[in-house]
């Protein structure tokens, strides 16, 4: 027994100071600041700042490889953090950025041309003829994007569109990227004014098409500010850097421009202006 | 001839209902829309342009590179637009609109007769090439291509592919019946092209009247004639070259590189028009079939003629009608539109009722494995479907979906109705998407 317990103890003893000698020798140095970073940042490993992952991205901070605003989940508000833990001085970064789906037709308001009767996504529905949307530009509501979001925040509605909650929305882009059509851009969060239709059709085929589509009339870009609506080929393109007022929106014959105040879902006032009668 | 090949199915062929009507010759439509990219490859570039005057046969779209091919005005008339107009393959592409005139009046040199045995084998390639010749079995990859092999590939078997597994298909089949004799001219000339010693025709047993007929020309010949056995895909390129030869091709190589060429029947056809009367790819034989049109049969089509045009021709379409296909059941891409137009490609218009289509549930893999022992390319179907769902693409790059050939037989032996090749077709979009950045 206790022979044992000797045994024991030496063995012990030899061990733990083979572990002391490898933790000297192999010893890894780790930044601490990377550590405090990461628990700074949001953690939702979502890939938006181009890196694996957060802990990628906060090594790279504290290795001053990477900016203290790098990621854009988190937003002012970690960057300042993290500007507390590298000791630098964080002069305000960039605004926040949401995500919005630049189509409007839903199920009621654009034609379909054919009957879809396969997978449920939206990269495999473009592969024939672009979609069962007539307009081969609009959404087709069939969750690529919803798939896509770390955070959540977009859904399709019963109508068949995809609408962004811009308070779930950190701009990580994701979205942006999965969307076959590429209607899907990032927007200040506290712009209002959005042209909801990415058609480049010519007026004619594309209100044929969808009732809501822009129609290339101009007619907004001469209320805006000079440069703050700019023409695409045939479509009415917002330049978020200028404020434009809303009621540059009630210009549209169409319907395609749309006001959404910071915070509110934008089709979520459109619902609610038509049950108020509105216009749409 | 066994089938040699692993895998495939058999479907039921319904090949009667168009095989027993002889080719009819359809008169040019009141207009026409001509797609300018029918090939595999690159799109070729226009050369003319709204209000142009065009003749029959006239060049209208030059290839663009070595794997592209010219694009021939099919009618004499004038070009109305050039624009985007619903292409058959699944997508919009440029196409020019076309109202032809009263003379149908030949280009300058177009209809020449000329002798066979006067053309060089050098010039045989250019030949093909300013003809706009595309492979017409359906996947239309430029013929001038794979008659221009590297040096170091020689090849030594030509097989004409008269095959036809595809269900309902009997386009190639009349073809052989009616033109067999310059089928055989044309392969001649593409294996004079190559210096390819053996010329085999290879026929699915299920046409035995096509059969007796290409033996009875070729006796007295070096030409084979070899009927094979009735299994789906046994017209596939690579499943075709495996049952005559027992040659594999490698993954991701071409016929050539196991020293074959195959060549549809259509195709020589459309060489023979070429090299013995300067007659340029413009029309092309298509079966239209189905129980949704009345009167089922095999019409040779000035290229551009809107399908809706064609049905018309075939006695139009039933009410009961629920499914347009271009091309086959199996391999073909269903339509929304009568507005699309035959293309080099276009082997059939099938119209399918009702009780011909079944619409199906997407459910789970259940993991029985019956796709496995179908694929004729021995991938693992079913792991690639479950891949491409999950969107992991590298996965299903790494499980070779770039191999498929786009059969259709894991889907339909699939009992949890899955749409395999739905899934793959958009995995190989996506890895190509990534492979240009």
């Amino acid at each position: 027994m206790l022979n044992a317990v000797i045994a024991l103890a030496v063995f012990g003893f030899i061990a733990s100071l083979g572990l002391a000698i490898a933790a000297r020798l192999f010893a890894v140095e780790t930044d601490p600041r990377a550590e405090e970073i990461e628990d700074a940042l949001p953690g939702a490993n979502c890939g938006a700042c181009g890196l694996p992952g957060c802990s990628e991205l906060a090594k790279r901070i504290a290795e001053g490889k990477a900016d203290i605003d790098a990621c854009p989940v988190g937003g002012e508000s970690t960057a300042r953090e993290i500007a507390g833990i590298m000791g630098l001085d964080f002069a305000g970064g960039a605004e926040k950025k949401v995500a919005v789906v630049h189509c409007a037709g839903d199920n009621t308001l654009a034609r379909k041309k054919y009957y879809y009767n396969g997978i449920y996504d939206c990269t495999s529905a473009d592969i024939l003829f672009g979609g069962d949307k007539a307009c081969s530009y609009g959404c087709l509501g069939l969750g690529t994007c919803v798939a896509a979001c770390p955070f959540d925040a977009i859904e399709i509605l019963d109508q068949g569109i995809a609408v962004v909650d811009p308070e779930k929305c950190t701009g990580c882009g994701k979205c942006v990227q999965a969307c076959p059509k590429g209607i899907i851009s990032l927007a200040p969060y506290n712009r209002s004014v959005h042209i909801l239709c990415s058609s480049h059709d010519k007026g004619g085929p594309a209100r044929k098409k969808c009732k809501v589509a822009c129609i290339g009339c101009q007619k907004c870009v001469k209320a805006a500010p000079e440069g703050a609506i700019d023409m695409d080929n045939f479509l009415a393109v917002v330049n978020y850097d200028e404020e434009i007022p809303e009621e540059v929106a009630g210009e549209c014959p169409t319907g395609a421009i749309r006001v959404a105040r910071p915070g509110r879902k934008i089709l979520e006032e459109v619902l609610e202006a038509e049950t108020e009668g509105g216009k749409r | 001839m066994a089938a040699g090949f692993f895998g495939g199915v058999h479907p039921a062929y319904s090949k009667e209902m168009a095989s027993g009507s002889p080719i009819r010759k359809m008169p040019v439509p009141e207009s026409l829309v001509v797609q300018l990219h029918q090939n595999l490859g690159a799109p070729p570039e226009p050369v003319i342009k709204r209000g142009d005057e065009v003749k029959r046969g006239q060049l209208i779209a030059k290839a663009a590179g070595f794997v592209s091919a010219n694009v021939h005005s099919p009618v004499s008339g004038k070009v109305k637009s050039i624009g985007m107009y619903p292409s058959p393959v699944g997508s919009e592409g440029e196409a020019a609109a076309i109202i032809p005139d009263q003379q149908q009046e030949w280009a300058e040199g177009a209809g020449d007769q000329s002798d066979l045995s006067d053309i060089k084998k050098k010039d045989i390639p250019e030949l093909i090439k300013e003809a706009g010749i595309v492979g017409m079995g359906g996947a239309a990859f430029p013929t001038h291509v794979k008659l221009m092999p590297p040096e170091n590939k020689n090849i030594d078997i030509l097989i004409i592919n008269g095959a036809e597994c595809e269900p309902f298909l009997t386009a190639d089949h009349r073809l052989m019946l009616e033109n067999g004799s310059e089928i055989l001219e044309g392969a001649r000339l593409f294996a004079r092209a190559i210096e390819a010693e053996d010329i085999v025709v290879a026929i699915e047993n299920n046409k035995p009247d096509a059969i007796e007929k290409m033996r009875e020309l070729a006796r007295g010949t070096d030409i084979r004639v070899e009927g094979m056995d009735v299994i789906y895909p046994q017209g596939a390129e690579k499943q075709l070259i495996f049952s005559l030869t027992g040659r594999k091709v490698p993954a991701g190589g071409l016929p050539m590189d196991v020293g074959a060429l195959v060549q549809n029947v259509g195709t020589c056809y459309a060489a023979f028009q070429a090299a013995s009367r300067n007659i340029p790819l413009i029309e092309r034989v298509v079966t239209v079939t189905g129980s949704g049109v009345r009167e089922p049969g095999n019409v040779l089509v000035p290229i551009g003629t809107r399908f809706g045009d064609v049905i018309d021709f075939c006695g139009g379409m039933r009410e009961e009608t629920v499914k347009l296909i271009s091309g086959g059941p199996m391999m073909g891409v269903a339509q929304y539109s009568l507005e699309a137009s035959v293309t080099k490609g276009t082997s059939g218009i099938l119209l399918l009722g009702m009780d011909e289509v079944e619409q199906f549930e997407n459910r789970a893999c259940i993991r029985c494995g019956r796709c496995l022992e179908a694929c004729p390319m021995r991938l693992n179907p079913s792991a690639l479907s479950i891949f491409a769902e999950r969107i992991e693409y590298d996965r299903t790059e790494e499980y070779n979906v770039m191999d498929c050939i786009e059969c259709g037989c894991c889907a339909y032996v699939c009992p949890s109705r899955r749409p395999m090749v739905h899934h793959f077709r958009k995995a190989k979009a996506e890895i190509r998407k990534k492979a240009r950045g």
